[in-house]
């Protein structure tokens, strides 16, 4: 499989990445670590005339831990996500989800940027992203903003980035509490059949703050404050993971493939569910 | 679209030649450098047939422009041993048939060789898990995985007589 052929580009720092961007609009597209683009490209599902490679800019690299705030760089790889101690101190569920993303191979290469601004629903980043509640920064030829990763993602594969703007680091505050990320797939190195990102922290035996997320559930990650409210303020007893996984079925809206029909991906979504809250709350 | 410069260094050994940015990093070993240890299996970034190490890391080869590997530094399974001199994965995986039709192979030993400097003293399922990007279409996975913890046994005990 051959990919059709395009004009390479290896800029050196953001400002040149974006100008070319900029000048050559959806014709251009950057490329991170390529696993989604380029098996689109050899299928020849994606044509691109220019594509910019970012992994000579230094800029898009490094994690940093300050003040329980973390900041990852967009080229940042799943590798690195797993291999970064003070990283697995300040959000150990970054480690937990990304050791579920494709096989070694694949990790070594995929990057933290690429996965959550490629806008594909079946990657396990947005989610968890949402879950976090990370911000996005995002800098075009105008300058920098930041944008809410729940606010990110508009339809698969549209997101709140523009043409010419590039995604630059991810930022969230550090965690407290338990953590899980459960994920069903049908083999090493698949996309979900359905997966939840859950943060729980308790105060004695009763939840005091939680976060929900869902992947690939719909076409968008799946923040689900239905479920957040019914685990807030209760001890984490059957009725409310209940109530949990029912306000979460409303939220998902899963379609048929060749993962499974959709009844078949609702039972997996609420027994992902209640794996991870019951982990989360383990570790709380 | 022009052709490229493309410098890469290949089992130790300096290469220059002109490519196109499209041109995966598999085709360039196998059809214009005779580099054929490294196979096309899938073409998907499934099976890992294609392994090699590039810069330090396992990857799919299928699944790299040449472009994205210019000025990198390759080891391919030719880089490991020589049939007179085995690399120590290359002699357990014989010792152990850590083999069966011998395709995915090269990937296999390419793959568990940079495991293995990440984790020289890895357990069973540390050893399954860093495996799992191979796939065995013979699933002889029991050697294999056999092969690779004798690799390690063997590669530290030189390690520790060396001290």
């Amino acid at each position: 499989m051959i990919p059709g052929n395009f004009h390479y580009h290896r800029p050196e720092s953001v400002d040149d990445a974006v100008a070319i961007l900029a000048k050559y609009g959806d014709e251009a597209r950057a490329v991170a670590g390529g696993h989604s683009l380029i098996p689109m490209m050899k299928l020849r599902m994606a044509d691109l005339a220019h594509v910019v490679d970012l992994q000579a800019i230094g800029d898009l690299k490094g994690i940093t831990v300050d003040s329980s705030t973390v900041t990852i760089g967009a080229m940042v790889t799943q590798h690195e996500l797993i291999a970064s101690e003070p990283l697995a101190q300040a959000a150990p569920i970054i480690r937990e989800a990304s050791l579920q993303i494709a096989d070694p191979q694949v990790r070594y290469v995929g990057t933290i940027g690429g996965n959550v601004a490629n806008g594909d629903p079946g990657n396990d980043m947005p989610a968890l992203m949402q879950c976090l509640d990370a911000t996005f920064v995002l800098t075009g030829p105008n300058g920098t903003r930041d944008v809410a990763a729940r606010e990110f993602y508009e339809a698969a594969y549209f997101t709140a980035r523009e043409d010419d703007e590039l995604l630059v680091a991810i930022r969230f505050p550090a965690t407290q509490g338990g953590y899980a990320y459960e994920k069903q797939k049908r083999k090493i190195g698949d996309y979900a059949t359905a997966a939840a990102a859950v943060l729980i922290e308790k105060d004695g035996s009763s939840c005091s703050a939680a976060s929900v997320a869902m992947t690939n559930l719909s076409d968008v990650p799946v923040y689900c404050q239905g479920a957040i409210d019914a685990l807030i303020g209760s001890t984490l007893d059957a009725s409310a993971l209940d109530a949990a996984v029912a306000a979460m079925q409303e939220a998902i809206d899963p379609q048929a493939d060749n993962r499974g029909p959709v009844e078949f991906k609702r039972h997996v979504a609420g027994i992902m569910l209640r794996r991870a809250i019951e982990r989360a709350a383990s570790r709380a | 679209m022009d052709k490229m410069h493309f410098k890469v260094t290949v089992n130790g050994k300096q290469e220059e030649l002109l490519v196109e940015p499209r041109e995966l990093l598999i085709h360039v070993l196998r059809e214009k450098l005779g580099v054929t240890g490294p196979h096309i299996g899938c073409e998907t970034s499934h099976c890992g047939a294609c392994t090699v190490d590039m810069d330090g890391k396992s990857v799919k080869s299928c699944t790299v422009f040449a472009a994205q590997a210019n000025g990198a530094d390759v080891t391919t399974i030719e880089g490991l041993g020589t049939p007179d001199g085995l690399h120590v994965l290359q002699q357990m995986f014989k010792e152990h048939h850590g083999l069966q039709c011998g395709f995915c192979t090269p990937g296999m030993i390419t793959r568990a060789y940079r495991l293995l400097q990440e984790n020289p003293d890895p357990s069973e399922e540390d050893v399954r898990f860093g495996m799992s990007g191979n796939l065995c279409r013979c699933t002889g996975y029991q050697n294999i995985v056999k092969a690779v913890l004798a690799s390690a046994a063997e590669l530290n005990a030189v390690k520790e007589a060396a001290q």
